[in-house]
């Protein structure tokens, strides 16, 4: 019944239904995910205790070899005749133990304080106390190091339980030629892994673990290792980030991430729907040239941004070509504010990025529309329906059905369009009344850039980064779920 | 979904429909030809519009850098046609040194990336596309998890980094080349989409003809694969030139260093460099003519890797 009566209702009516049927099924979902985290919770608990027993077990049970790799890795790999295994799992704890000894355990001890040695002139002579970044840093990758160093002794641990037992049951243990080829076949994942994943380790991972950890300290222009140390503050950041007042980032902030969203959603959509129109366009049966038409369009995509965006945020500053002739010709009498009007900047903004967006656009849309079957729209034209028609009915619902996922990832990559706002505004027009050097057309990704780069407030530009995050975070995970065409991942194989 | 088809919306529809039919003489084929041509008469205009538009601003750039900046005027003037073209502003651009030193340092960094970022990226994605192992699923969340993070935020942490091992500055060219490359693998998704499409059953059978993995990655999987290295490839040649952030916070002052972007980025925005519009315009234009041609040749392969990227998400 329920169903009969939701079909009997107007358009808005269902919209309105549907909201409701989303808000009120919110608690549920919110529970169910509470308790599927506690569920995750717990299989965290059971595997932490089925570790710890089979260690124990290990040890009981295990021989005198195995004992001994306890203390001393890869020893009883060794005693069983896998010199090569063991002398490498010998060596890792080797370096380790010298790292810590001489190296990364100094720093570790360090970093609850993050360093307190003052650095002091005496005289002439400056005298180095800590350096805090430094102390951070190191720090963080001596965590990794330490959590790397456990795994392996684990890893150590087991092999020695699995080759006991193999010689037990009087079976073959591998010999160092069959673990070389296997890392060319069963093992290949690993070899092909083993330099992507170092490089995102140290490139990524261990930078971005490093800048959340800055959020919560006070490192800015005033602490600034060698000459100054820095320390923990705690959340201090985030309230000055997010509440308000004249000392705080209040009001900025709620500007920009507004800002951030609007340009997001204009810059996803507006390109969306006009680059599928000159697609639809181009692709039109009896429209001739159209390899001549794609390829005028993909100029904007072909020639580096810096040259044509750079160009172009000059041809609409108060001196350039587009005043200039609008003046000589006499439409205006002063140079209209392209760049110093918020508003002004914001359209300008908006409206270029549709001339550099339009092309992708139209290329993919192009592929897609291809795809759509032809008799959809034969028999569509026998019932009578008009091009509007047929557009509102088959063309945009399949389009949004199968670029529903492109939608997603393009709106969490103009919150992140650096490119666009950077090269043609900067970020300005500047104002007094906003606070961190933030200017009317600057997103976020901009105001971490200009926090970073000209104010050196290494803090907050890290805080910004984290809200990105949580952003990104929450629309994704809101957006995901209400996407059609999300699909298990293994039916596209 | 059976009550939902016997609605009586749908036979509402119909009568509509017929409605409309009835009253709408059907059209005499000569009309129809004509509506159809005013059609596409519209769409034309508003092709070449389009087509107008997206081009002015390149032939503009164009014009501008052959304003001599010697005999005439180097900064923003406000008339498009030079009065005299003149070669000056390219003939700075080969007699001073800095741009060709720029050039070089780009497209030393893009070789280098193009060649080693696609190793990257094809090891990722084969072996997440191909192989079944602990830990799979734990790296692409991972991976999907990180790239939430905006890439400048590391930016601080990855200069000093860098600086230890002197790769700031005077080497920033392998420094950068560093940065780019080191987590490139993250971007695997497009050619992870087009390894999927490939059967699988290739693998199996020569698994079962006793070839290591190795062998199929080499021998079968390569061979097949063509669009998308080709695809990987010209993204990492094209990604390095347009890059500033990166480039300019490693060089950090240090003009031999610079990149293309990072210098002509000063020459148009900085104050003392007020005179060199037309040179920026010059060198944009140098910057612009290989980069374009490449990416034309190439083209096929990039709307396949665009398309095939939009639909796979």
């Amino acid at each position: 019944m329920a169903d009969l009566e939701y079909l009997g209702l107007t358009r808005p009516q269902k919209a309105l239904r549907r909201l409701a049927a989303f808000l009120t099924g919110l608690p549920g979902r919110l529970g169910r995910g509470l308790l599927g985290l506690l569920r995750a919770l717990g299989r965290l608990a059971r595997g932490a205790w089925h570790e710890l027993r089979d260690l124990a077990l290990t040890f009981m049970e295990g021989d005198w070899k195995t004992r001994t790799s306890f203390f001393i890795m890869g020893f009883g790999s060794i005693a069983r005749g896998q010199v090569m295994r063991g002398l490498l799992f010998l060596l890792f704890q080797a370096v380790f133990l010298l790292y810590m000894l001489f190296f990364g355990g100094a720093y570790l001890a360090k970093w609850g304080t993050l360093g307190d040695v003052e650095t002091t002139r005496q005289g002439r002579v400056t005298v180095y106390g800590d350096n805090s970044f430094l102390i951070l840093l190191y720090g963080v990758l001596t965590l990794f190091f330490v959590l790397a160093f456990l795994y392996t002794w684990r890893v150590n641990v087991r092999q020695n339980r699995i080759s006991q037992r193999l010689q037990q049951a009087g079976k073959p243990l591998k010999t160092a030629r069959e673990d070389v080829a296997a890392l060319a076949d069963s093992q290949f994942h690993k070899t092909l892994l083993a330099l992507p994943t170092l490089g995102i380790f140290l490139f990524t991972i261990v930078p971005i673990v490093f800048m959340v950890l800055v959020a919560f300290t006070n490192y800015d222009y005033n602490h600034q290792p060698p000459g100054k140390l820095f320390t923990w503050v705690g959340l201090s950041n985030f309230r000055t980030m997010l509440s308000a007042g004249s000392a705080n980032y209040g009001s900025t902030f709620s500007q920009v991430l507004l800002w951030t969203l609007i340009w997001a959603f204009f810059a996803t959509f507006l390109n969306y729907f006009l680059g599928m129109m000159v697609a639809i366009m181009i692709n039109k049966k009896g429209i001739r040239l159209k390899k001549l038409w794609r390829t005028i369009l993909v100029m904007t995509i072909a020639i580096p941004q810096f040259v044509s965006l750079l160009y172009v945020s000059k041809m609409f500053a108060a001196d350039g070509l587009i005043n200039s002739y609008l003046m000589k010709w006499g439409w205006i009498s002063e140079a209209l504010p392209f760049w110093t009007n918020p508003t002004w900047a914001r359209v300008t903004i908006i409206v270029i990025n549709i001339w550099i967006g339009i092309p992708y656009l139209m290329l993919i849309a192009t592929g897609i529309l291809m795809n759509i079957p032809a008799d959809l729209y034969e028999s569509a034209r026998i019932d009578g329906a008009n091009a509007v028609q047929m557009y509102g009915k088959i063309t945009l619902p399949y389009m949004l059905f199968v670029t529903g996922p492109y939608l997603l990832t393009s709106f969490i990559g103009n919150i992140n369009n650096f490119n666009v706002i950077f090269l043609l505004s900067g970020g300005g027009p500047m104002s007094m009344e906003l606070g961190g050097n933030a200017g009317y057309t600057d997103l976020l990704i901009t105001w971490l850039y200009k926090m970073t780069v000209n104010n050196t407030d290494y803090k907050m530009a890290a805080v910004i980064g984290i809200i990105v995050f949580v952003v990104t975070a929450l629309i994704n995970v809101v957006v995901y779920n209400m996407i059609p065409s999300v699909k298990h991942e293994e039916d596209f194989q | 979904m059976a009550k939902r088809d016997a609605i009586p919306e749908v036979e509402t529809y119909i009568d509509h429909q017929a409605g409309v039919i009835r009253e709408v003489q059907p059209p005499a084929p000569r009309s129809k030809k004509a509506a159809e041509r005013r059609a596409n008469r519209a769409i034309y205009t508003a092709l070449v519009i389009i087509s107008v538009v997206w081009l002015a601003p390149f032939l503009f750039l164009v014009l501008q850098s052959f304003r001599s900046y010697l005999t005439e005027d180097g900064g923003m003037v406000s008339y498009l046609v030079p009065k005299a073209f003149s070669l000056d502003n390219y003939r700075f651009l080969f007699e001073d040194g800095r741009y060709l030193r720029w050039y070089t340092n780009t497209l030393t960094i893009a070789l280098f990336v193009s060649v080693l970022q696609t190793g990257m990226v094809l090891s990722v994605s084969y072996v997440l596309s191909r192989m079944r192992f602990r830990g799979r699923r734990f790296i692409m969340n991972m991976i999907l998890v990180l790239g939430m993070f905006p890439g400048f935020l590391t930016l601080i942490a990855l200069y000093f980094l860098l600086k230890q091992f002197g790769l700031t500055q005077e080497g920033a060219i392998p420094g950068l080349i560093l940065i780019y490359v080191a987590s490139s693998g993250m971007g695997y998704y497009i050619s992870k989409g087009f390894f999927d499409t490939i059967p699988k059953s290739l693998d199996e059978s020569a698994r079962i003809d006793g070839a290591t993995r190795f062998y199929v990655f080499r021998r079968i999987i390569m061979p097949l694969s063509k669009p998308i290295v080709i695809y990987t490839i010209l993204m990492g040649f094209m990604a390095p030139w347009g890059d500033y952030v990166f480039a300019s916070y490693v060089a950090f002052g240090k003009s031999d260093s610079y990149n293309v972007a990072v210098g002509l980025y000063r020459w148009v925005n900085t104050l003392d460099f007020q005179g060199y519009f037309t040179r920026f315009c010059a060198g944009g234009v140098l910057v612009a003519i290989p980069i374009t041609i490449l990416f034309f040749l190439l083209q096929r392969y990039y709307v396949e890797g665009v398309t095939g990227g939009a639909v796979k998400g």
